[in-house]
């Protein structure tokens, strides 16, 4: 137990010794959290327009207003020619293009359903799908405001109502991703290189002589970044809560057991890089690659999980953030109980045990 | 000065020789990974898990549900006797939509279809925790039921006279997602491998003390500085042409432009992020510090305020100022416009010069903060 404290305490001298990392493992994440809050959303409004309108009539020029008066397009150019058209979406001026033909108000006028023509920049597929569904509601009501009649009864009509996040705000979703990748880059990161560079120092000669049991050696050298990753966590959390009315419907307590379990198997993950990898630079590259872009693309953050190929979903059980992040929703959203939790607290559980495990192997052996 | 760059640059190249395990991990990890996050990165919306309450049990609630169970959208994860029942699967997470007929919904919809009059409406419960996709879902819901409706009224019943909206999407006909999302993985992968790659390489001499005996000959800064980015473009060019050839060749990611101009910017790209590398190695002490630094203040941002994942002309203004600092963008708007759209210099010439810039830039950068430094 002496030979855990020793290490912790030279670690954490270690740490103070160097400002720059201290004040990112700090101060960071919190300032992290406030940039992406606010600076990311898929809420799509003010999507560009262009229109070429070749009817030029009454009718024609008022459906033009009906997509200039919605708050989801922006009319910025009226172009002449195909040529013209095809300019704009090319270099992204336009998103979208209405053509209304000539004619449109005579066939509308005989009773008949004009055409009109919608080009959509698919090029980011989840704009575009949003974008279509935008344009065929305008269309729709559009229609009815043209001929004057009522709108036609619905057969069958849905009635949707949104549990947890009723609004179906962004950020409500977003931040928990965020503090969940923002605390696993900083766990792994602060201890990727921890071990590894004892060894390229030739300190490691020098513990290995040390009464110090490999167990408490691994503990010692986590014990002090897991103090601070949590206070960066908590911190992360207030903030969300105070600046994103992040709701907190759950028990703080459980939000504190999920959150430390995470940063255990996190910092693990740094430590057993750290025994594998000889260099620094191969430690860091290793620890780039299994956490910064699995925790953004893996988790279930921002891409669903349900809709990757199955084998993904497989790959997808040994990010321990996916697992974070579905307590985290769990308790924060939802305000569920442990009888809900324990399956992704238990995931996080074996994940740590098992890297640790995979550690202390790795360094006794060496 | 030549001679002196070759004998760096040889240098160099043993030194990675004697690391396998790092020329191992940079040449086959961005392999993998793209191999591997090309088909995560999906913002489309599939098999969504969903539970049903029929609380009608008539031929015409069997058949709108039967449209639910058929569609590639949604898998019915389950079928429940109560409304109160699907609490737990919300809850649990099991399912993210429960759909939930009324009763007495077959004897409405008929009367409706008689009278001409609006009918019933079915309930849809969306766990919003995931609000973007349960948006979607949604909307895939509004859609299914309108189809419905429509077979469901028969030919008979003409409405007013509609729109008749003709829309075409160009580029991504059919909207997937991974024609846009692959090219972007491509472009942060060679970000993290390259620049995590050289933001090592000074403060690795330095640590080591080995800069010391650099300064000592009459190699100069700069010469160092390009002695350092010669060997690693080399390694970063093996991967692009890895990370392009598994574009084309797995994912079939159209490839529409032409194929040289794809190779020349991404060496553009390249000097930019190798550049930025070695920018932070000069500016930190330890290895640790480079590590943090490239991270925190550097990869992340870049990969959040790129329009990697996030569009650009959704964020606040102030915002999107401080994206046009971001190389990554560029590089972004030049693969996405010859992957997608196949354009060509005349359209992505700003893009072009804003990498060339940068890239210099952070060169010139590196090599000035290297000459303060003793």
């Amino acid at each position: 137990m002496t030979g855990l404290w020793a290490v912790a305490i030279k670690e954490l001298r270690q740490i103070r010794r160097d400002r720059r990392t201290l004040t990112i493992l700090v101060f960071v994440p919190t300032f992290f959290l406030f940039l992406y809050g606010y600076a990311l959303n898929f809420d799509i409004r003010h999507v560009s327009l262009a229109v070429q309108d070749r009817d030029g009539t009454p009718e024609s020029r008022a459906l033009v207003a009906d997509f200039a008066r919605s708050a989801y397009f922006d009319v910025v150019a009226a172009p002449e020619s195909d040529r013209q058209i095809d300019a704009l979406v090319d270099r992204g001026t336009a998103r979208a293009v209405l053509v209304i033909p000539v004619g449109f108000a005579r066939t509308l006028g005989e009773g008949g359903s004009p055409a009109v023509q919608v080009l959509i920049d698919g090029d980011n597929a989840n704009t575009a799908t949003t974008v279509l569904g935008y344009v065929t509601a305008l269309l729709q009501s559009a229609s009815f405001g043209a001929t004057g009649e009522r709108p036609h009864a619905a057969l069958v009509s849905v009635e949707p109502r949104v549990w947890y996040n009723p609004e179906l705000r962004s950020t409500v979703f977003l931040v928990p991703g965020l503090i969940a990748f923002i605390s696993m880059i900083t766990a792994v990161i602060s201890t990727a290189l921890s071990i590894v560079r004892e060894k390229e120092r030739g300190t490691m000669e020098q513990v290995r002589m040390a009464p110090v049991s490999t167990t408490a050696f691994v503990a010692g050298k986590t014990l002090p970044y897991l103090v601070l990753s949590q206070a960066g966590a908590l911190a992360i959390i207030a903030a969300a809560m105070v600046f994103f009315d992040l709701p907190m419907r759950g028990n703080w307590l459980a939000l504190f057991v999920a959150i430390t379990l995470f940063l255990i198997g996190a910092l693990g993950t740094g430590l057993f890089i750290s025994t594998v990898a000889d260099t620094q630079d191969v430690a860091f590259q290793a620890a780039a690659i299994v956490a910064l872009l699995p925790t953004l693309i893996l988790s279930g953050f921002i891409f669903p999980l349900s809709s990757m190929p199955v084998v993904l979903q497989w790959i997808s059980a040994l990010v321990p953030a996916r697992y974070f992040l579905v307590a985290l929703r769990g308790i924060v959203l939802k305000g569920l109980g442990l009888e809900f939790l324990w399956p992704s607290l238990a995931a996080m559980g074996i994940y740590a045990l098992a890297v640790y495990a995979l550690s202390a192997v790795r360094l006794a052996r060496q | 000065m030549i001679g002196r760059i070759r004998t760096l640059v040889w240098k160099e190249f043993l030194e990675l020789r004697r690391t396998p395990q790092l020329l191992r991990l940079v040449l086959v990890a961005p392999v993998l990974q793209l191999a591997m996050l090309g088909y995560a990165a999906t913002t489309d919306v599939q098999h969504v898990p969903i539970v049903v309450v029929d609380g009608d049990r008539s031929p015409a609630s069997r058949q709108l549900l039967e449209t639910f169970a058929a569609s590639p959208y949604f898998d019915v994860v389950g079928e429940r006797m109560a409304p109160s029942a699907i609490d737990d699967d919300l809850e649990r997470g099991r399912a993210w939509l429960a759909v939930l007929v009324p009763p007495r919904f077959g004897d409405d919809l008929a009367r409706a279809r008689v009278r001409g009059t609006a009918g019933p409406s079915i309930q849809v419960i969306a766990d919003g925790t995931d609000a973007n996709s349960s948006g979607v879902a949604l909307s895939y819901v509004q859609g299914l039921v309108g189809q419905y409706a429509t077979v469901v009224a028969g030919p008979a019943a003409r409405g007013a006279p509609q729109l008749d909206g003709r829309v075409r999407v160009w580029f991504n006909p059919d909207l997937e997602s991974r024609n846009f999302m692959v090219p972007g993985v491509l472009a942060v992968l060679l970000l993290v491998v390259t620049a995590n790659l050289t933001s090592m390489a000074i403060v690795r001499e330095r640590e080591t003390g080995t800069l010391d005996q650099l300064n000592v000959t009459p190699i100069t800064r700069s010469e160092i500085i390009l002695g350092k980015l010669l060997p690693y473009s080399l390694v970063g060019l093996v991967d692009v042409v890895l990370v392009i050839a598994i574009a084309v060749l797995w994912f079939q990611v159209p490839l529409r432009g032409s194929v040289a101009l794809l190779f020349l910017s991404s060496l553009v790209y390249l000097v930019c992020t190798l550049g930025l590398g070695l920018l932070v190695s000069t500016m930190s002490s330890t290895q640790q510090q480079a590590m943090m630094t490239a991270t925190f203040f550097f990869l992340v941002p870049m990969i959040y305020l790129s329009g990697f994942i996030f569009p650009i002309e959704n964020m606040p203004t102030v915002i999107q100022w401080v994206t046009f600092v971001i190389p990554l963008r560029y590089f972004l708007v030049i693969v996405r416009g010859i992957f997608l759209k196949g354009t060509g210099m005349a359209v992505l010439w700003p893009s072009f010069v804003a990498l060339a810039v940068w890239g210099v830039a952070v060169v010139v950068l590196a090599v000035a903060r290297s000459s303060k430094r003793a």
